[in-house]
């Protein structure tokens, strides 16, 4: 997928994350978590799967995470990625990509 | 040198005599020397020992550099007094190299991180160490090593002579002019005042600092004349509205009413829940709602609880008014109903912190206590607790009265939610052990009870009672398959903190904090 525009999903609440997603040249991730001493390797690895399951390459991500579990990480990802493409009001690939 | 739970304590820490946790009840039946202060005759009798400014009492009691200062928390995050004379004596007096030795810090003195960071204060002995101070003590920047004692490790350590104070500050919410003190009858009460009580005894100097002058004598006096050097009247010693919070409600989260009837579900299965019992549990949200399903099954049973002790908040007083409970015995008031209870409701009285928990007396209340019910920031399969650093590492909490209740109680419950966020509370190792898993006995999550095998007698109760109950791993695990397994904090070599066991052995050490990079 490519990012046309910048969007966000998400917000700063407890277990939450608040994602935004930007037109960029390949995947710059920036990150930061309250729980990123213990899972901040995890958080990381799963951002960097949901945007390749998304097919999206190239792309600025900002995370604040708040100690959000990985479910909630992935479905606030795609939700960004969604936005910023068009797709989030309709046309969203339902079992397809999300999963 | 590997101790009794496991934790690599470095061999450095281990002169004079120092040596690593053996477990529970090591230093049963020895002997140890109890120190005297060197303190000044007031012989030609004294109208009066008020002084103008703290600057004054720190002058008149021979303040100078390389001082040990202590001080007590019953003000909790609304004290002024830590702050106020630490001001004075570095600003005003320009002392430096000074030790804090305090009952506990909270975020009311972040202020003193300064003067850390500039090398004034060089050493910090307390319970608890949160907000900025904790931040700044991680970051390796206090220039000898803090020490976390418990409420009774504190009060042995003190007469054993391992802490030497040179003067001890009390606030007090109510003096007369040669300091009696109490804790009630002025405008920024907080009722016992049991921590401070040790430090007046064994201290060089005592120095009274007060908001609310009283006429002589201020009786029942919880610090005596006799101990006390000054009497200085500040403005304020504190923030009233931080000192006593009005009464925490009683939750009403479902999964927290859960868990405080599965404590009591559980207290209730042993032989020691009869007439006469005794009890004391903590002020958090699951701990005190037990007090609730507490009442119902002493009324189901037909009994009366014989006493209690704390920490104490609302729902034990109002036990007590009720005819529930026997006698309330008291160390520090939480709520403004504790407040205006202690000394006031019959059978509500104030002791000393070495009385309430100190293992090197002759018996402190927590020996007698049937049933303890606390909390956790994590817990380990081997039982371990940690209520001191965060999941970063960082120097956030208090032991507080945590070890010694565990260790003299016949039963601690600990209870917490098996999560907290993307936390496992239930965990393969606590970041640091604040409380050894020889002390607790049983834990109630939100997703099912385990029980130490150290106590097949409490399983034997449980399952003739009919409660469910599971391992402490399979919970860890239930933990880990919701939020994912944790990665190991990782921390530099140098030593910041050791966290002593309330016998005075080594139970842990906390280490600087590595910045964390991906």
């Amino acid at each position: 997928m490519e990012i046309l525009k910048s969007a966000t999903a998400g917000t700063l609440e407890s277990s939450d994350a608040l994602v935004t997603v930007e037109p960029g040249e390949g995947i710059e991730l920036e990150l930061s978590s309250s729980v990123i001493n213990q899972y901040g390797r995890q958080i990381r690895a799963t951002i960097l799967e949901t945007l390749d399951r998304l097919q999206v390459q190239n792309a600025r991500v900002t995370v604040v995470d708040k100690g959000a579990l990985d479910c909630t990480l992935k479905a606030r990802v795609e939700c960004a990625v969604f936005r910023s493409c068009g797709k989030s009001a309709s046309n969203i690939p339902w079992g397809g990509v999300i999963r | 040198m590997k101790n009794a739970v496991g934790r690599d304590i470095p061999d450095f820490l281990l002169e004079n005599g120092k040596e690593v946790y053996q477990g529970k009840n090591y230093m049963d039946g020895k002997y140890m020397q109890k120190v005297g202060p060197r303190t000044r005759r007031y012989e030609t009798p004294q109208e009066s020992k008020l002084v103008d400014t703290i600057a004054d009492a720190l002058r008149q009691c021979g303040a100078k550099d390389g001082m040990t200062f202590s001080f007590h928390h019953h003000l909790r995050d609304g004290d002024f007094v830590v702050n106020m004379v630490m001001k004075a004596a570095i600003d005003e007096l320009g002392l430096k190299d000074l030790t804090i030795a305090a009952s506990s810090l909270g975020s009311a003195h972040d202020p003193i991180a300064d003067y850390i960071e500039q090398g004034k204060v060089i050493g910090i002995q307390t319970s608890g160490i949160r907000g900025r101070m904790g931040q700044v003590v991680s970051e390796g920047k206090l220039k000898t090593p803090a020490i976390i004692r418990s409420h009774g490790g504190r009060p042995r350590a003190i007469e054993a002579g391992e802490v030497h104070i040179d003067i001890a500050f009390v606030g007090a919410s109510t003096s007369d002019c040669v300091g009696n003190s109490r804790g009630i009858g002025g405008k920024s009460n907080c009722g016992a005042l049991g921590y401070a009580m040790t430090d007046a005894k064994y201290a060089d100097h005592v120095v009274v600092i007060t908001d609310c002058l009283v006429d002589f004598p201020n009786m029942p006096a919880s610090i005596e004349a006799i101990d006390v050097d000054a009497v200085v009247v500040v403005d304020s010693i504190g923030n009233p509205k931080k000192i006593a919070s009005a009464a925490a409600r009683i939750s009403q989260n479902p999964r927290e009413l859960m868990m405080a009837e599965d404590v009591v579900k559980v207290i209730a299965s042993t032989p020691y829940f009869k007439d006469g019992f005794s009890f004391q549990t903590g002020a958090g949200g699951p701990s005190l709602a037990a007090n609730l399903f507490l009442e119902k099954y002493i009324d189901e049973r037909g009994i009366k609880m014989g006493w209690a002790i704390g920490g104490i908040t609302r729902p034990m007083v109002e036990l007590l008014k009720k005819g529930k409970v026997g006698k309330v015995i008291d160390v520090q008031d939480f709520d403004l109903d504790a407040v205006n209870s202690i000394n006031q409701t019959p059978n509500h009285f104030e002791m000393s912190a070495s009385q309430y928990a100190n293992p090197a007396n002759k018996g402190a209340f927590v020996n007698k206590l049937d049933f303890v019910v606390l909390a956790a920031l994590e817990i380990d399969t081997g039982f371990n607790v940690n209520v001191l650093t965060g999941s970063d590492g960082v120097l956030r909490g208090a032991p507080g009265g945590h070890p010694d209740t565990a260790a003299g109680s016949k039963v601690c419950v600990i209870v917490t939610p098996l999560v907290r966020g993307r936390m496992a509370t239930v965990c393969e190792h606590v970041v640091t052990v604040t409380t050894p898993g020889d002390c607790v006995d049983v834990l109630v999550t939100d997703y099912g009870i385990a029980v130490n095998p150290l106590r097949p007698d409490l399983i034997e109760c449980l399952d003739k009672a009919g409660i469910p109950h599971v391992t402490i791993e399979s919970l860890k695990e239930k933990a880990y398959s919701i939020v994912g397994r944790p990665d190991d904090v990782q921390f530099e070599d140098k030593v910041v903190a050791i966290l002593e066991a309330r016998d005075g052995t080594i139970l842990d050490v906390v280490r600087q904090i590595k910045p964390f990079t991906l």
